[in-house]
């Protein structure tokens, strides 16, 4: 059996505070008198495990500081774990010789939410996209310019375009430009972080059928990450959902959108808008999501849920297989 | 008892001269709000529904003004108000909710100080007074604890929280008017989910008017009595909202709404309007979406007029009413 294109071995990531100078002659003098309390610590991601065959579209759903985007940017390796491991193919990324370590890099490519945000404003379209294939010597410089054309054309965007800045683009248009920048590098991953989230819906459509388009041409595999349910469920062959740094329940798109098995799947979903006539009354699940400077003990989820037990407050569910290919990290699941 | 009818907008020009040319933000805007209704008005960034909106309430940026057209506001003409008693008005009978609730709140005072301003800037009533009803207001909108969070600052609140105390702001004097521009856009699903059941059941319990503005209409699909969908400055479609999202018949609309993922088959190409939405400086004559639309032709070069009743749409091609 082939290894899956990516693999994620419990990663986890910590974000810990630094102190000033103040803080740490405070901090200094709490240890000697025995005071001292622990660093406030986020465990933004939290011993995921995740593994992402090749050709595949995976969706990672989740509300803000669930993490999904931290998770991300491990993946595409612009961000370091603080623990586990990142294979691709099968090899830990971390421990490659550097050569083949690059390029594992280029083969993971990330499109980022804002568009706005991710290209440089004072460079040209041309050198956006062309920059990194000249860097990595993908191209010669005599072909630089067809190259270039073809990455535009193939993103949908007229090669006539090139010596523009992002500021002449639409938003739409703007967020091409970053899939023509992804994918100079001839990537075999693409890491979408909530790619069409800043688009308008009939812009959203169009990009989004960009990138169904392009996986089956260049047989892209996506790690696609959104809150939007009906974009995931639009795209995806797999979902995961993540609450508080932790992965709660996976499954094939089908079975979670018809068998969610854990309740906050399953609020999630009563809670997407949907177009269906006629007025409707909105429920909620109650409360705010924690902190995850501070988390609830046990399950993640308890404090809002429904079903909470006493032993969810002190026990955390471990996500285990509940049917073939569907995961849950519920103790309502026995 | 206030009338039935609480705004009729009629005509509305609001536009922008620049030194491109002049934009026509809002172009010819008809639509009337009853007592304890929710109209929805729809449309892609750039369509005019937030100026729509700025407009009612008389907080247009200059060079924007409104050049023609009435807005009556239970009868009252609100585009020849003069200033002072327009600020009568707004924040007191007139309250808009925006997207961003920092625009609403200033970061370095408490929210206590600025509910309090706003519940004397209207009523003449002690300070320990208008801080029973900034904290009534909290409690109304579902924030733990008031009393405590009344001497919180905005940044010690999240994001949805944040719009809870935007939305208490707006609902401190029982306004018969709110215009709500995107105030769900930036929050997640389950505390969308968590304001949206707050505002329906307020306007239900007071009376309240609404205008709720957005780019989604999945949002507006369970909310709204009646949707208005704008295209560059337009209102192209409106009538009752189950009407207009089951039986569409502005080419746009329906495009709109073929356009949202779980309106199409999974792993399908989604339906999509080709091209983007255009630049109101240069906006072709005739329908702004013939560029767009696939039922376009010679006839769209001419200005297509209302037709309909009850169930209103601009266009030439209209797509065929479904037999009953």
């Amino acid at each position: 059996m082939t290894p899956p294109l990516i693999e994620l071995r419990a990663v986890s990531k910590q974000f810990g505070t630094t102190r000033d100078t103040a803080g740490r002659l405070s901090h200094a003098l709490a240890q000697r008198l025995g005071m001292a309390k622990p660093d406030p610590v986020v465990r933004a991601v939290d011993s995921v495990s995740l593994s992402v065959m090749r050709n595949e579209v995976v969706g990672l759903v989740g509300e803000s500081g669930c993490g999904k985007s931290t998770l991300g940017r491990m993946v595409a390796g612009i961000m370091p774990p603080s623990a586990g491991a990142v294979l691709y193919k099968g090899e830990d990324i971390a421990t490659l010789p550097p050569d083949r370590a690059k390029a594992a890099k280029l083969a993971i490519q990330m499109i980022f939410q804002d568009p706005y945000a991710s290209l440089n404003p004072r460079m040209r379209v041309e050198d956006i996209i062309g920059e990194a294939p000249r860097v990595h010597g993908l191209v010669s410089a005599a072909d630089r310019d067809g190259y270039i054309d073809a990455q535009l054309r193939q993103a949908g965007l007229d090669p006539a375009f090139r010596r523009r800045y992002p500021h002449q683009f639409s938003g739409g248009q703007r967020q091409r430009v970053g899939i023509a920048r992804a994918l100079a590098v001839q990537p075999e991953f693409l890491v979408c972080d909530e790619a069409v989230a800043a688009l308008d819906v009939s812009i959203q459509a169009q990009v989004l059928n960009l990138f169904m388009d392009l996986r089956t041409r260049l047989d892209l595999t996506y790690l696609f990450i959104s809150h939007d349910l009906g974009v995931v469920e639009h795209l995806s062959d797999r979902v995961v959902i993540m609450y508080l740094g932790r992965v709660i329940e996976t499954a094939p798109t089908e079975e979670i959108f018809t068998r969610a098995n854990h309740p906050y799947t399953q609020a999630l979903l009563a809670e997407v808008p949907r177009i269906t006539a006629g007025k409707r009354r909105f429920t909620a699940v109650k409360g705010e999501i924690p902190s995850p400077l501070d988390p609830p003990s046990g399950c993640h989820f308890h404090p809002r849920c429904p079903h909470a037990t006493a032993r969810c407050t002190i026990e955390a569910p471990t996500l285990r297989d509940i049917a073939p290919g569907h995961a849950s990290a519920c103790h309502l699941n026995g | 008892m206030s009338p039935r009818n609480t705004l009729t907008v009629r005509n509305l020009r609001t536009h922008f001269p620049t030194r491109a040319g002049v934009v026509k933000a809002v172009d010819d805007v008809s639509f009337t709000v009853d007592r304890g209704e929710v109209l929805g008005l729809v449309g892609e960034s750039g369509s005019g529904k937030t100026v729509t909106g700025f407009s009612i309430i008389g907080l247009l940026d200059p060079p924007g003004r409104i050049t023609g057209g009435s807005i009556q506001f239970q009868g009252q003409e609100l585009t020849t108000l003069r200033d002072a008693d327009m600020r009568r008005l707004r924040g007191n009978r007139i309250a808009m909710i925006f997207q961003d609730p920092m625009m609403t709140l200033n970061p370095v005072l408490r929210i206590d100080t600025q509910m309090i301003e706003a519940v004397q800037a209207h009523t003449n009533v002690s300070k320990a007074e208008a801080r029973n009803r900034a904290r009534e207001a909290l409690g109304m909108v579902g924030i733990p604890s008031p009393e405590e969070r009344l001497s919180a600052y905005p940044h010690q609140f999240s994001g949805g929280m944040r719009q809870r105390v935007a939305i208490a702001i707006a609902l401190l004097h029982k306004p018969d008017l709110i215009i709500a521009d995107e105030p769900t856009t930036a929050l997640d699903v389950t505390i969308q989910a968590q304001i949206l059941s707050e505002v329906q059941r307020l306007a239900e319990q007071n009376g309240t008017a609404l205008i709720w503005i957005t780019h989604d209409l999945s949002v507006i699909a369970g909310l709204a009595d009646r949707i208005a969908v704008m295209y560059a400055g337009r209102i192209v479609e409106s009538g009752d909202a189950a009407t207009v999202l089951e039986h569409p018949r502005h080419p746009y609309t329906a495009g709109l709404i073929g356009s949202v993922p779980s309106r199409n088959r999974r792993g399908q190409p989604l339906r999509q309007i080709p091209g983007m939405t255009p630049s109101l400086l240069s906006l072709p004559p005739g329908c702004a979406f013939r560029t767009r639309c696939a039922l376009a032709d010679a006839a769209c070069e001419a200005e297509p007029a209302e037709t309909g009743d009850g169930h209103v749409t601009r266009c030439f091609h209209p797509l065929a009413e479904p037999v009953a």
